[in-house]
């Protein structure tokens, strides 16, 4: 396929095309539509007879009949190399600061920018020998990416084992400069350079094996960490309605992760959002590294105002990012915004495919290409014994809030973790706004089990007392379940809901979560002698004060001590046993 | 290049199909027809097949009628001529001031690159203490307000219009009244703001195509005044009319539909116009409030559903006054941790009481007996009612804050409501 193959355009409709051409074409190959000056980046996704499918990551405005197309022979793919991090990508991985330079205010279509600086000079460190037998993805040597160590692998697309013929001495070079030269069995030599390409759609694989996740992944959310965890290793999602909080949690979740990497991928959503990510990042100091923010984050942005197209491919461009840092054996948290976006797309194209369509017009493969993007996660061992790992959040915004839809559900089936969040509890200004009964996790969490337990079956039973109390009011309920039902909305206000805008409160680290809910666990289990359910609520509204004000103050500051006193002082009153 | 077709083969709806070689996608056409002149938009090319999208609708097209190409896309005069006037769906004079053509630009342009973009940081006050208090509204942000038709919404919208602290207002009506348009004429020149204001207006009696290119055109010419360095506020309304236009030019396409009809790609087609909302980094800002009239008060409907998901929050218009729960200005902790520290306090906790007075007067209204607390929050309920939810209340927000104080201090003991006493010791009203 080395000739160069073109084709002519003979139709468009909104950003599919037809393409007539001579030869061969290959499915998912790049392509791209000759218009005046312009380039436009196409990827072909289904051939009949002479014609070709594409899908145009461009706008289309102004295309004409007739006009050239020339195929590429590649797959949609990525750059991977030292550099990744700390930039802003779009779907296809254009940096966008730098389009920005070129172009100013607006994007400009059919202008495309090599990801990675190929100027910049990194120092190389070989930590490979001559003769040394080697697989794809093992360490050749590696470079200082800000705080890690970025390692120079062995092309991801070798097959087998290959002997190191040449490498570089330690020094410093660009990324496109040559560092070692490859050989396999049958004596063909391969050069490598601090920089690989890889196509999107296919997941790396240049590990020993996939572990089961087990180690929790502290997000420093109260309600997540405690009663929902995520694992290194493990995917989760969040559907939830508009406005019930989603992107804040997300948003929160990429400040405070226990996680080397987060890979932030914006897909479709708000451009205000990412606006956010990205001139907040450079100023936040990350407590693990107490370095900035962005140093360990990569944003892929495709908002929803920019090329459909491009939206599809820009969670596999994310999720491979986050891959290639994991054969580093690095932890890679991937944030995808929102995945009903993504599946949007598809259905946009299948219907200009003219497919036949499954349930709310959503192609039938959706369930097969949620569940395949959701595998791609997970921990695994790499050659070397080590280990990596990549996390995937994705948040689901489903029609009308209704978790019966397509994505939700196909969602559901392929996720360790349910956080879902519930408009009764954002209207109610309850944040997160994760539904603490619904919401479930496969993982397991750091404080202990039966504690847990304790504070499932407390609100449990406090929410049915609340839903009884709306049928027989107050006066027809029990002290005693009265009680059970202020214990319940007690944990809810001083545990589950966290304040994001206040410094301390907003992240909570793993010591202190299990600190204070041991505490709370004591009240749990205590017993209170109160004299009716007034007095019962004076008390709770109290402590709930003084356990707020706990929240607040600096982990084990004077004035943590101080207030987890208060807490105890007020709790002797009434406790009985 | 303007060559002359005369070979419609096909009339469906308000889409013809016409053989011509050598047309740009997008492009526009001139129709001349016995009803006169009308102008269309390439929608599909499909070979030698060309469909276009009639603007005043294929009534009265005949399959002789000729059609001329135009080469390029819809456009609209850029120039300070624009102030103060008039114009309908396909950008022709609806007053009687001159047809504008100079500097021509495109409509519906390229993105915004987000690297550009500027975290929002200044409120626009409104006087409103729902909005301004509770749900501030913020420059360069889009804001629907949700509504059954039948609410005052474009009578809010007027009020915001003319209370808002911007340089250019934008007004695109979609399917309006005319009795709407005329009151939004009227009103904004009673007030003096109809110099500084623009109006593409579709009327419920214009051909449903015309209809989908106000967004465009409003917002087209609103960027071009942001680049400038003035400060837009475009008002769209209503909404639901352009989905409805979308739908029906999708069905005519033969296009799958997705949901109740709508097409697939209803989102992304909101998205699009909704997005031209920015501060721009050095220049001026575009700040869209769009009103959604939900058809049988459902926000599950796909209109509200999907542009609920595009815009940075919502006001919901219910009873006449905007309902405090669901109602959400996603970018009011950019502005309102700078306004008076007590600002958010009072706003959450607000919030959170009137909250359980909802559940009060549920359990009030099925014959419960009524606690003591509960009879605290009746009466509080109804204060927040009256004195911060009433639309006709108009004061600045400090005034509003320390209202909310009083009205916390007239129901409650301090600690009865959570607040942190340092909040206590500085603004609860000495008796």
């Amino acid at each position: 396929m080395n000739a160069e193959r073109i084709g002519i355009l003979t139709g468009i409709n909104g950003n599919m095309a037809t393409v007539e051409f001579k030869d061969h074409v290959m499915q998912n190959e790049v392509a791209f539509i000759a218009h005046n000056e312009e380039r436009l980046k196409s990827e072909v996704i289904r051939v009949r007879g002479n014609v070709a499918e594409l899908q145009i990551y461009e706008d289309t405005k102004g295309l004409k009949l007739g006009e050239r197309v020339e195929f590429t022979g590649e797959l949609l793919s990525v750059e991977l190399g030292p550099g990744l991090l700390g930039q802003i990508f779009d779907g296809l991985q254009n940096p966008l600061p730098q389009l920005a330079e070129k172009t100013g205010f607006f994007l400009k279509r059919g202008l495309y920018l090599e990801a990675l600086d190929a100027k910049k000079e990194w120092e190389f460190t070989p930590a490979a020998k001559i003769g040394q037998k080697i697989k794809p993805g093992e360490k050749l040597g590696f470079t200082a990416e800000g705080i890690f160590e970025h390692w120079i692998m062995a092309p991801f697309i070798l097959k087998g084992q290959v002997e190191v013929a040449k490498i570089a001495g330690k020094g410093r070079y660009n990324i496109k400069h040559l560092i070692a030269e490859l050989k396999d069995e049958n004596g063909n030599i391969y050069p490598v350079t601090m920089s690989q390409s890889w196509p999107v759609k296919v997941p790396i694989a240049c590990f020993a094996e996939k572990l089961r996740p087990v180690k929790p992944l502290t997000t420093k959310i109260r309600i997540i960490d405690t009663l929902m965890p995520v694992a290194l290793g493990g995917t989760y999602c969040i559907p939830g309605p508009f406005g019930s909080g989603k992107t804040v949690l997300q948003q929160l979740i990429s400040k405070h992760a226990e996680v080397d990497i987060v890979i932030i991928a914006a897909c479709g959503e708000r451009a205000g959002e990412v606006v956010e990510t990205l001139r907040e990042f450079p100023h936040l100091v990350d407590p693990r590294t107490k370095k900035s923010l962005i140093e360990r984050t990569v944003i892929i942005c495709n908002t929803s105002s920019m090329p459909v197209s491009a939206r599809e491919s820009s969670v596999y461009t994310a999720v491979t990012i986050a891959e290639y840092y994991r054969q580093m054996g690095l932890n890679a948290l991937l944030l995808a915004d929102s995945t009903s976006r993504w599946a949007q797309a598809m259905r946009e194209m299948s219907g200009r495919l003219e497919e036949i369509p499954g349930e709310e017009a959503f192609p039938a493969y959706l369930e097969n290409r949620i569940a395949s993007f959701y595998e791609r996660a997970g921990l695994v061992r790499l050659h070397d014994g080590s280990s990596g790992s990549v996390t995937i959040g994705g948040t689901v915004s489903p029609a009308g809030g209704n978790f019966e839809e397509p994505v939700t559900q196909a969602t559901l089936k392929v996720v360790g973790a349910f956080h879902g969040l519930s408009r009764e509890r954002s209207d109610a200004r309850r944040y997160p706004a994760i539904d603490p009964l619904e919401s479930w996790s496969k993982y397991a969490s750091f404080i202990d089990e039966k504690e847990i337990k304790k504070a499932q079956a407390v609100l449990r039973r406090s929410y049915e007392v609340k839903q009884m109390m709306k049928v027989v009011g107050e006066e027809g309920t029990s002290l005693s379940d009265f009680a059970i039902y202020l214990k319940g909305e007690f944990i809810d206000d001083v545990y589950l809901q966290q304040n994001a805008f206040d410094e301390v409160d907003a992240a909570t680290i793993e010591e202190r979560q299990k600190y204070v809910f041991h505490a709370l666990h004591g009240i749990m289990e205590s017993g209170f002698n109160f004299k009716d359910k007034d007095s019962a609520r004076k008390f709770f509204q109290g402590l709930r004060q003084v356990f707020i004000e706990w929240n607040s103050s600096e982990w084990q500051s004077d004035g943590f001590y101080k207030k987890e006193n208060q807490v105890k002082e007020i709790c002797k009153k009434y406790i009985t046993a | 290049m303007q060559k002359i077709y005369n070979r419609i083969i096909q009339i469906a709806g308000n889409v013809i199909t016409v053989e011509a070689g050598d047309i740009g996608y997008s492009d526009l056409a001139e129709i001349y027809s016995g009803a006169g002149k009308s102008l269309a938009q390439v929608i599909r090319i499909d070979g030698e097949r060309v469909y276009l999208q009639v603007f005043a609708g294929s009534r009265g097209i005949s399959t002789g009628d000729k059609i001329r190409f135009l080469g390029h896309p819809m456009r609209v005069s850029f120039t300070e001529n624009l102030m103060g006037r008039l114009f309908n769906g396909a950008g022709l004079p609806r007053d009687n001031g001159p047809k504008l053509e100079e500097n021509m630009v495109e409509i519906g342009g390229p993105s915004v690159n987000p690297a550009k973009r500027i975290i929002p940081r200044k409120m626009i006050r409104t006087g409103i203490p729902m909005i301004d208090v509770f749900n501030s509204l913020v420059e360069s942000q889009k804001l629907p307000i949700f509504s059954v038709p039948g609410e005052p919404y474009n009578e809010l919208l007027a009020r915001i219009a003319m209370q808002a602290e911007v340089d250019i207002i934008i007004l695109g009506g979609m399917g309006l009244k005319y009795d709407d348009y005329l009151f939004f004429r009227d009103t904004l020149e009673k007030n003096g703001s109809l110099s500084r204001a623009i109006f593409f207006v579709h009327t419920a009696q214009d051909p449903t195509v015309e209809c989908l290119l106000v967004p465009d055109l409003s917002l087209a010419v609103a960027e071009q005044f942001a680049l400038q360095g003035k400060r837009v506020l475009v008002l769209l309304t209503d909404m639901t009319n352009f989905c409805d236009a979308l739908k029906e030019i999708s069905i005519t396409m033969e296009q799958i539909p997705s949901n109740r009809g709508y097409p697939g790609d209803l989102y992304s087609q909101l998205a699009r116009r909704y997005e031209k909302a920015v501060d721009f980094d050095t220049a001026g800002s575009i700040t869209i409030l769009a009103v959604t009239t939900m058809p049988g008060d459902d926000v599950t409907h796909p209109v509200p559903d999907n542009t609920g998901y595009i815009t940075e929050g919502q006001f919901y218009l219910r009873n006449k006054s905007i309902e405090p729960f669901g109602s959400l200005s996603r970018l009011k902790q950019l502005v309102n941790g700078k306004t008076r520290k007590d600002h958010r306090v009072i706003m959450d906790r607000m919030i959170q009481l009137f909250s359980d007075y909802r559940e009060t007067l549920e359990k009030q209204s099925m014959g419960f007996h009524m606690s003591e607390w509960d009879k605290k929050l009746l009466k509080y309920g109804r204060a927040f009612e009256e004195k911060m939810m009433d639309l006709s209340v108009d004061i600045p927000l400090e005034k509003a804050l320390n209202m909310g104080w009083r009205i916390l201090a007239e129901n409650f003991e301090p600690s009865e409501i959570g607040i942190k006493t340092e909040f206590i010791s500085e603004f609860w009203p000495k008796r």
